[in-house]
């Protein structure tokens, strides 16, 4: 297994090195450039050369890289081009709304999808499994700009059950912080419950056909133990590797419940430093999404040789 | 091993020379489907004693898998209708409901399936399935039934089963899982095992190996084997009595040595003639079994062989053959023409030789040269 996970671990460092140098190419082949964005459009050229030179724009474009690798390997991102803020600034205030919107929501999504499939697969096409298969059907129908401002009206305005907006970092006061996060994880949820409960009833139906299924049944296990002790692992293999992905595309993708709940995501800073043309804060979010998301694939993977034990030698 | 006391109903004071074992008495099992109701056992009746082996042969789509899950009652809990009983050690199954089938599965009846490629849990250890039943039914704690695993495994002659016993079924050859399903079957030493086709997935040189240790345990358990089968080879030097199935019905039940002397049913007569014979000559064209067996929705009127059948006449096409005897009481065979020493007793059997008047037959090079592949 050591030997399996470091194999994975090479890959890593290898297709993080690709992803730095994607971000750092992404941007230079958008068009416009920062001097545009700094002096605004009707500067002279001189002054634009000059600033050029100040940026240290106008060396090769290896020795740019190597410069921005070489910065960030000490923690160094550079700063904002127009509030002149540290985009590691930047990302430490805002990587942990999205942990906490995909920590928060991920477990509510696993905690009823897993259950609700682990009850509805044994007797499909009953009651319960066509009102389940059918609601969660809805629910992937309703992205979160939809959901959010459902919930704000009926439990924010209507009930007046929690804030409509508004962020308060969790070691500031945890209370008021779970508090305001409750909503937009909800939000996100809906979509990671139907399909972790779709994946994870149709492989459980199949499962539950094997033969393996019927010897454990002729030992005299109870139902109980055989849904979650002989069903479960060698169905979940699908909704892991979905989860992987789910929770890869929630990193920085979350930013339209962060725009709707007013969070200072790095979702939501990403779109704005896009559409300001603030390179060195998009390359920063870039390059520490894409590895965020690496890593979280290679934590499923990690889960996997646990969860599937052939995965290790195939 | 030292035998412990289970926690199971009241089968301890069971079996102590008061009747046969196992007692199925008119069982019935259909299955609805969306073609009709197939009709998978139709009216079987057999008694097993204590200890003994009973063979159960037919080829594939005879009924006799569905025979051997119908006897546990380990059925699909919909679109199955069952009549008839089973009685086990004085206990009716079929009376009982699931939660006390589960006291007796594991524990006094289980099964050995066919496949030991799926029938294993392909994600847990085979220490640990051989071990849930332990803790189950013997209520061993973890280091008791973990070391009663590993005396399984040895007894089923798995080598170094220390090191074993945490490996999952991917690391372990055809063989050895069906060795390690064994251990499981016989984990709590159970009064009968139900091997349904124990050893068709496997090689033929491991076959004999396999057969063998299940034998060799028996003996030593002093268990009842219901070996299932459609291989006649596999139960001929093995079992005490064979029953010979056909489209859901028994068609000739006797024991071993008679049903091979004296063999009544032109079916299982056709059964011994497709087994491929070493002293055949070369190039020797094998006698199958021309057509299939019928469709279960719709069973043929009268004898359910009679079209696939050499020798049929008007009355077989007719009117169904009861199970009778004739002479020897144990005997049993449903044929209106029984063969007396291999030739049949059908009037002009010369001119229906041969499939020309078989309306299911396709062309005998077609059928199977043994009975039947794998079946479910």
């Amino acid at each position: 297994m050591g030997k399996y996970l470091l194999r994975r671990l090479l890959q890593l460092v290898v297709v993080s090195f690709v992803i730095s140098v994607l971000a750092f190419l992404l941007v230079h082949l958008l068009p416009g450039d920062p001097t545009t964005t700094i002096l605004g459009p009707n500067d002279t050229a001189a002054n634009r050369a000059i600033l050029m030179k100040q940026l240290g724009l106008d060396l090769p474009l290896w020795q740019q890289y190597l410069t921005w690798l070489g910065a960030i390997f000490q923690g160094n991102f550079g700063n904002s081009y127009l509030n002149h803020q540290s985009v590691t600034h930047i990302l430490a205030t805002g990587a942990p709304v999205d942990f906490e919107l995909i920590l928060i929501s991920q477990t509510i999504a696993f905690s009823v999808a897993v259950p609700l499939a682990l009850v509805t697969s044994r007797k499909p096409n009953r009651p319960l499994d066509n009102v389940s298969t059918t609601s969660t059907f809805g629910l992937l129908a309703l992205p979160p700009f939809v959901v959010a401002p459902i919930l704000v009206a009926v439990f924010a305005v209507g009930l007046g059950w929690f804030p409509a907006t508004g962020y308060t970092p969790f070691t500031q006061s945890p209370a008021t912080n779970i508090h305001q996060m409750i909503l937009p994880s909800v939000a996100i949820t809906a979509g990671s419950i139907a399909v972790y409960y779709r994946l994870l009833r149709s492989d459980l139906i199949s499962t539950l056909q094997q033969d393996f299924i019927t010897m454990a049944r002729s030992k005299g296990l109870s139902s109980r133990r055989i849904m979650w002790r002989h069903a479960f692992r060698p169905s979940s293999f699908s909704l892991l590797a979905a989860a992987g992905i789910n929770i890869g595309a929630l990193i920085a993708g979350t930013f339209v419940v962060e725009l709707l709940f007013a969070m200072p995501g790095i979702g939501y800073a990403l779109v704005q430093a896009v559409e300001q043309r603030d390179y060195l804060v998009v390359q920063g979010i870039a390059l520490v999404v894409a590895i965020a998301y690496v890593i979280i694939q290679f934590i499923i993977d990690f889960i996997f040789t646990i969860v599937d034990p052939r995965v290790v030698r195939e | 091993m030292a035998r412990r006391t289970k926690k199971t109903l009241e089968f301890k004071d069971v079996g102590t020379g008061s009747g046969p074992l196992l007692v199925v008495d008119d069982l019935h099992t259909a299955f609805r489907t969306g073609r009709g109701t197939v009709r998978a056992v139709d009216g079987v009746s057999f008694e097993v004693e204590e200890g003994k082996t009973l063979g159960i042969v037919g080829e594939s789509g005879s009924g006799k898998t569905v025979l051997s899950r119908s006897i546990m009652g380990l059925l699909p809990p919909r679109d199955v209708v069952r009549s008839g009983t089973v009685h086990f050690g004085g206990h009716e199954l079929t009376a009982m409901d699931e939660s006390q089938l589960r006291e007796v599965w594991g524990a006094e009846l289980s099964m050995i399936f066919q496949d030991p490629m799926t029938a294993l849990n392909p994600v847990k250890r085979i220490g640990v399935q051989i071990a849930e039943s332990l803790a189950l039914h013997m209520g061993m704690d973890k280091k008791e039934s973990r070391s009663t695993a590993v005396e399984l495994l040895r007894s089923v002659g798995i080598p170094s089963p220390e090191e074993r016993v945490r490996w999952y079924p991917f690391q372990l050859s055809g063989g050895m899982r069906q060795r390690v399903m064994i251990a499981i079957a016989l984990a709590c030493a159970p009064r009968l095992v139900l091997a349904d086709e124990p050893t068709t997935g496997l090689d033929v040189t491991v076959q004999a190996q396999i057969l063998d240790l299940l034998a060799d345990l028996q003996r030593e358990r002093h268990m009842a084997v219901i070996l299932v089968t459609h291989d006649l080879g596999v139960v001929a030097t093995r079992a005490d009595d064979i029953i010979v199935m056909y489209a859901g019905k028994i068609v000739e039940r006797a024991p071993t040595r008679t049903l091979f002397n004296d063999t009544k049913m032109p079916y299982t007569r056709a059964l011994m003639d497709s087994i491929p014979r070493l002293s055949d000559p070369s190039g020797a064209r094998l006698d199958a079994i021309a057509g299939r067996p019928p469709d279960l929705v719709n069973p043929p009127t009268g004898c359910r062989f009679a079209p696939r059948c050499q020798y049929a006449q008007d009355k077989c096409r007719q009117s169904e053959p009861p199970l009778r005897t004739v002479g020897s009481p144990d005997h049993l065979f449903a044929c209106w023409y029984p063969l007396v020493d291999g030739v049949s007793t059908a009037p002009a059997v010369a001119v229906t030789v041969g499939p020309t008047n078989n309306p299911t037959a396709g062309s005998p090079s077609a059928a199977a040269p043994s009975t039947g592949e794998n079946d479910g």
